[in-house]
């Protein structure tokens, strides 16, 4: 059986951290997260990982792959160079806990702090609503998010510039818009967008819809339609002026 | 246990763990940006050569003010300051020129590409603070819509500079035939690369129905969100193509009128 070696990070008790190799056996089919479970389970024991699907669907297994933000299990390893060293590293933008596992909860938080879903009165007596499906299908794009938080991890805003506090990211940009698009929501999330959510921070560099292992196009989507949104509500005079005589 | 949770810090200016040539695409970016202001300036400038027969080059449409037959009001006007240079070129290149500069898809490429911010994704930052676009000077770039709509009108006199691209003067009798030549289609087919970029803007899909969010609504709308969509998947592609068949119509009417190049004629 072939060997391919690992550099995977450690994260020390005290609070430092760094890289360490392990090398261990590969076979065709196998994904980097079956090569960090052999490690763990051969050389490791101690080695954290989050995990949970291994089908690409419950967003726990992200991590960064030779630099790259990706889901560990469904980055086959014939997709990575096995001749040379692969790093395995947790999400920079979040503090790592243990090895691989990184603290996302300031995510949860966030999401928190975004204006709920306000329906508008239902369309019949019995409470339902009837929406044409080509309307739905714009923010059902939204709903595939897996809340991997591969693109809050690759935002440079976040992940370079530490605006945590000013800025939610790509990840509830793509929420805000599924809920400010919903075809039955009444509720005003523009006012916050522009604010404390701080969309004006985006420069669309687009890393974000790079990383997204649901190919959402958070960027094109979500992030600009959002963006002029905010431009029409707050910086184009004319608007401003049409709504006055409204 | 307490866990003390480790934030791995970002690393300096164009560290990254990224193997692959991450640094490709900026250049790639950079080089061709440069390349195409550094040409559409100088060829701004040379304040000839912009026509032959019945083309224009898209560099100085529309010509207000020149010395071609193609000029709506004649030639250079007496109050240009003496001592300014004067092309036909330099009164309207700066709409269309703006109208790009503004353009979400190269604002994301050329923030990469000539301001490292980021020099691609997951690739360390040469600089620690950051306003992006929340306030100025970047917060301007709003303008965008506003440079869409001449880009509009820009787009429809150039349809019309195509469709008299189509009209050959017989040299001896003056009157006007119509045929086409080479330079016809590479009038037509610009027209159609800057009409897919332009009608695929953003803030066109936003305007056509972007804003509501039940589009199904108003029929007409749709249609016209729908389209403008489909061409916006295709953004960036155009947002080369049309840089590309715009400088080289440029070069195309300017060869001919030089002499070099030879237009042929195919009807
Ligand atoms: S496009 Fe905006 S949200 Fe996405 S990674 Fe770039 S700056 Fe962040
Ligand atoms: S938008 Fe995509 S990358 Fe971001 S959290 Fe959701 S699934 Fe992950
Ligand atoms: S383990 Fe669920 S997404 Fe990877
Ligand atoms: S977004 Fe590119 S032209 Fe408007």
């Amino acid at each position: 059986m072939a060997e391919a070696t690992f550099r995977i990070w450690r994260t020390e008790p005290g609070g430092e951290g760094g890289f360490q190799e392990y090398r261990t056996a590969v076979s065709d089919g196998m994904v980097v997260l079956d090569a960090v479970h052999r490690i763990q389970a051969e050389q490791a024991p101690d080695l954290a990982v989050r995990w949970n699907c291994k089908a690409g669907k419950c967003g726990s297994c992200s991590a960064e792959i030779n630099g790259r933000p990706r889901l560990m299990c469904m980055t086959r390893l014939n997709q990575v160079n096995l001749n040379e060293p692969v790093t395995v590293e947790p999400m920079r933008t979040f503090p790592s806990i243990k090895d691989l596992v990184t603290d996302v909860s300031w995510n949860f938080r966030v999401k928190k702090g975004i204006t709920k879903i306000k329906p508008r009165k239902p369309d019949f007596a019995d409470g339902t609503f009837r929406m044409a499906q080509r309307d739905v299908d714009r923010v059902q794009e939204f709903r595939k998010c897996i809340e991997c938080f591969l693109c809050q991890d690759v935002c440079h805003v976040l992940r370079d510039h530490n605006k945590h506090e000013e800025f939610i990211g790509p990840r509830f940009l793509v929420y805000a818009a599924q809920l400010e698009m919903n075809p039955i929501d009444t509720a005003d999330r523009i006012p916050e967008l522009k604010a404390d959510k701080g969309i004006g921070y985006c420069n669309i560099t687009k890393c974000c819809t790079k990383v997204c292992p649901e190919h959402i196009h958070i960027t094109d989507n979500a992030i600009i339609p959002l963006k002029e949104r905010v431009v029409s509500r707050y910086y184009d005079p004319v608007t401003r002026l049409l709504r006055l005589f409204k | 246990m307490q866990v003390i949770p480790v934030r791995v810090e970002p690393r300096g200016f164009g560290q990254t763990s990224r193997r692959d040539a991450w640094w490709a695409v900026p250049l790639g970016v950079f080089l061709g940006l440069s390349a195409f202001i550094v040409y559409a300036t100088w060829a701004a400038f040379q304040g000839e050569h912009y026509t032959y027969g019945p083309y224009l080059s898209p560099f100085y449409a529309p010509e207000l003010f020149g010395d071609s037959p193609h000029a709506w009001f004649g030639p250079k006007p007496a109050w240009w300051p003496a001592l300014a240079p004067f092309s036909p070129a330099l009164l309207i290149l700066p709409f269309p020129g703006l109208f790009r500069f503004t353009c979400y898809y190269y604002r994301g490429a050329y923030y990469k590409a000539f301001w490292a911010d980021p020099p691609s994704c997951a690739v360390g930052e040469p600089r620690k603070g950051y306003w992006g676009e929340n306030s100025f000077p970047l917060i301007l770039q709003n303008v965008h819509r506003y440079f869409m709509w001449i880009a509009v009108l820009f787009l429809l006199l150039l349809a019309y500079d195509a469709w008299k691209a189509m009209w050959f003067a017989d040299p001896v009798t003056g009157a006007e035939t119509f045929g086409i030549g080479v330079g016809t289609i590479v009038l037509v087919v610009n027209v159609v690369l800057l009409g897919s970029y332009t009608l695929g803007c953003h803030v066109m899909r936003h305007v056509v129905g972007g804003t509501f969010d039940e589009v199904s609504k108003h029929p007409v709308c749709e249609r016209a969100y729908a389209c403008s969509t489909a061409l916006n998947y295709k953004h960036q592609a155009f947002a080369w193509a049309s840089l590309f068949s715009v400088a080289f119509s440029d070069i195309y009417v300017r060869l001919c009128s030089m002499g070099i190049w030879t237009d042929l004629r195919i009807l």
